[in-house]
């Protein structure tokens, strides 16, 4: 059957054929939908694990289990979970083990732009890397055969625009192979130093013939055309180069980045008068040429510095700029911001106010970062506010424990905040943490977590007690805030800071996104008592403007969370009936 | 056939990925190859959002570049002037004349540009401006501004408009069909 998918679904649709039976992950853009999409089928396990690490792990029990396995991750969840990425690579597997990792070139929604690839050679594992979703189907349904065949965990690399572009694919048939039986095998699985200096060697064997099979197998391929130009090139890039020249130039489509095909690759370029190589990221498919004596020409002219596009590739060969008009007057950007109604905002005004020092995490509350409310001081990676704040705190002059907050999503503090936490406690420091308890993954589109009381599938789960939680790390005092009452947030915030001990404030509040959520009538400024003081846009609220010299609240946009309200001092914020 | 590109812009949760997803369908009903690009994360909360859809007999890249949209549906009017440097030579604009302010006009780092319309035209763009959210609510919905907006392009387009409806009864949730038909019907006659 042909259908548009997005890569993301193309891959589940691949894993789904290709008979898994096992899926955990940790969500984040642009590879949240392969696990969302493989959710809503019934005849298999999935779910989201804490962190990218726990999801590794469990993929790979269930791999020694039988069952053909996955996790799905972005590019810096590989980061988590490389420890046990690199041993898997000496103990292999049982059933097929796919690791699928989607790359942000351009950073569209994170904090760095890590080239996954370097994972791949470092891990010593095969890894390959589809250019459209009927590739991103097929590559993924073949990365079960090359684990079972070569004992080894396969890496699926996608990038944003391969991951959420839709192009037409082909379907078939889910077959699920037979379980596999499990053996104990100590010398295979547990990598002590006398089991694993015997797997080394068999890890660079597994590499050698890895490196045969990319000589000639369908992931690589050349498609000949002009020999003036010859392109090395792979993923979302073979794309452009396509759309650009068209059959005009010599191709060569890596569909396998590691390990590389060095025979083809020479072959090729023996061919070709003028090699290129046009990846996106690091010069990974270069460094191979010139280790192999070729001089191709690549990231001189093509940028290690976000992504292409058929215009990138145009203008790196001169070729001309299609004519286009343009508004004279520049479009005032629109940067994403915390929505009508988020609960976060509050907690942010009031830690704005009080000039307190922020150390961030990540998720929507990155947001916080951003004027007015400019209250984010660093933002790192997940769990790095809890962890960061206690050296902050420690290393800093005395007076800095009355000063700084670590700031954290529910999710990103199950992720990885709790271990944070556990060395305050256990170091004593005297550290401020706030949780910003939306009860849901926010960002990366409402995704369940522990502490939502919910699995994947939306059914009732484990849920965890965050009070209890920090009691039980130690944390004496624990406190709970409604970030939409901004005199508690305020109080609470100032006790607690003042506290000579360790304190966690749990700012508690749904996302107002969630659709069990109830929003209230919008209110309504009174333009005969605003005075235009302009206390009420300090908020940064998507709903409040000034119209006319007065504030005022578009009705389409409010929902009434009436925080506006508690800072207008002329009362002249209210509901509808009541002006 | 060579590749018509077209650009669905505008802001986060105005509903331009159902508008996208509808459009691809129905071109890959029509027997076309096609693409479709968006980028989520980030830019749902309140920021600007941009999707390409480009089809044809064989479609290569998923992006559109400056000077190369035959056609940008926009969403609201600022975001048509952000984007028109994409639009080829002769290329033309359906707009919805909604303003929406962004952040720094909003906090007054910024103005909201007057004129943009007028002076698009001026330079040689095909502007089809439309009250889209007036048109939407009469037919029940203001968030049927999608679907206005596609009326309009479906007027410049060789497809049947039954094709159109088929494909809004296989996107739409099925108490919402009868809506949406009537805000095709309105915006294409509007």
């Amino acid at each position: 059957m042909k259908k548009l998918m997005i890569g993301n679904e193309a891959v589940a649709e691949g894993l789904y054929e290709g008979g898994i039976g096992f899926i955990s992950s940790y969500p984040g853009t642009p590879s949240t939908e392969i696990t969302e999409f493989l959710a809503k089928r019934d005849d298999l396990h999935s779910e989201w694990a804490p962190n990218e690490k726990v999801a590794m792990e469990a993929a790979f029990g269930a791999s020694l289990a039988g069952v053909r396995s996955a996790c799905a991750m972005k590019h810096v969840g590989l980061n988590v979970s490389a420890d046990p990425l690199f041993t898997m690579s000496y103990t292999g597997i049982s059933a097929g083990l796919v690791v699928c990792v989607a790359d942000d070139p351009a950073m569209h929604s994170s904090q760095n732009e890590q080239d996954s690839r370097h994972y791949a050679i470092a891990a010593k594992l095969p890894m390959l890397e589809p250019s459209d979703s009927q590739e991103a189907l097929e590559f993924s349904k073949a990365a079960f055969e090359l684990s079972e065949k070569y004992d080894t965990p396969v890496l699926l690399r996608m990038c944003t625009r391969v991951s959420h572009s839709q192009s037409i694919v082909e379907t078939s048939e889910r077959v699920v192979p037979e379980r596999k039986t499990y053996v104990k095998n100590s010398p295979k699985y547990v990598m002590m130093p006398g089991y694993a200096k015997k797997k080394h060697p068999l890890v660079e064997a597994r590499t050698a013939k890895l490196a045969e099979l990319a000589e000639d197998c369908p992931f690589n391929r050349i498609e000949w055309g002009g020999l003036e130009t010859g392109i090395i090139t792979s993923g979302t890039s073979y794309q452009y180069v396509k759309e650009v020249f068209g059959d005009s130039v010599s191709v060569l489509k890596i569909g396998m980045p590691n390990p590389l095909p060095s025979r083809l690759i020479k072959e090729f370029a023996a061919h070709v008068k003028t090699l290129y190589v046009i990846e996106e990221l690091d010069p990974v498919i270069e460094d191979h040429c010139r280790k192999l004596g070729l001089s191709p020409i690549g990231k001189e002219k093509f940028s290690p510095i976000g992504e292409f596009s058929q215009k990138t590739i145009a203008q790196a060969f001169g070729l001309p700029a299609k004519p286009s008009v343009s508004a004279d007057s520049a479009a005032p950007a629109r940067p994403p911001v915390m929505c009508s109604g988020c609960p976060h905002r509050g907690m942010f005004y009031v830690l704005a106010k009080n000039k307190i020092t922020v150390l961030g995490d990540i998720g929507c509350y990155t947001l916080g970062a951003q004027a007015p409310l400019d209250s984010v001081d660093y933002t790192l990676c997940m769990g790095a506010s809890v962890s960061g704040i206690h050296g902050f705190v420690t290393a800093s002059e005395k007076d800095a424990a009355g000063k700084t907050v670590a700031i954290i999503g529910d999710s990103t503090f199950m992720h990885s905040g709790v271990t944070g936490l556990i060395n305050i406690a256990y170091n004593g420091s005297n550290s401020t943490v706030i949780i910003l308890d939306n009860s849901i993954t926010g960002m990366t589109g409402h995704q369940q977590n522990p502490t939502t009381g919910y699995n994947i599938k939306g059914d009732p789960a484990g849920k965890v007690d965050l009070e209890a939680l920090c009691r039980s790390i130690g944390i004496r005092r624990v406190r709970v805030a409604d970030p939409y009452d901004l005199k508690q947030c305020e109080d609470i915030l100032k006790e607690e800071l003042a506290a000579e001990e360790p304190s966690v404030i749990i700012s508690r509040r749904p996302c107002v996104l969630l659709k069990y959520v109830k929003t209230r009538p919008p209110l309504v400024v009174d333009t005969d008592k605003c005075r235009a003081c302009k206390k009420c846009m300090k908020l940064g609220c998507p709903s409040i403007s000034m119209k006319d010299g007065k504030a005022h609240i578009d009705k389409t946009l409010c929902v009434g969370c009436e925080v506006c309200g508690q800072l207008c001092p002329f009362e002249a914020i209210g509901k509808e009936e009541t002006k | 056939m060579n590749t018509t590109s077209i650009m669905i812009v505008g802001v986060g949760g105005q509903g331009s990925l159902l508008a996208s997803k509808l459009l691809g369908a129905l071109l890959v009903d029509e027997g076309y190859d096609v693409k479709v690009s968006e980028v989520h994360g980030m830019s749902q909360r309140g920021g600007s959002v941009v999707t390409y859809v480009r089809f044809g007999d064989k479609v290569c890249s998923p992006l559109i570049e400056e000077g190369e949209a035959d056609f940008i549906l926009s969403f609201e009017k600022l975001e048509a002037a952000r984007w028109a440097s994409c639009l080829k030579k002769g290329g033309t604009i359906i707009v919805n004349t909604q303003e929406i302010d962004p952040m720094p006009v909003i906090t007054g780092a910024a103005e909201y540009p007057s004129g943009i319309l007028e002076e698009l035209k001026n330079k040689g763009v095909n502007i089809d401006a439309v009250d889209a959210l007036s048109i939407a609510e009469q037919a029940g919905s203001a968030k049927a501004v999608n679907i206005v907006l596609l009326a309009r392009f479906a007027k410049r387009f060789t497809i049947p408009v039954e094709s159109w409806e088929t494909a809004i009864a296989n996107t739409v949730a099925p108490k919402f069909i009868d809506m949406n038909r009537k805000a095709f019907e309105l915006g294409y006659n509007a």
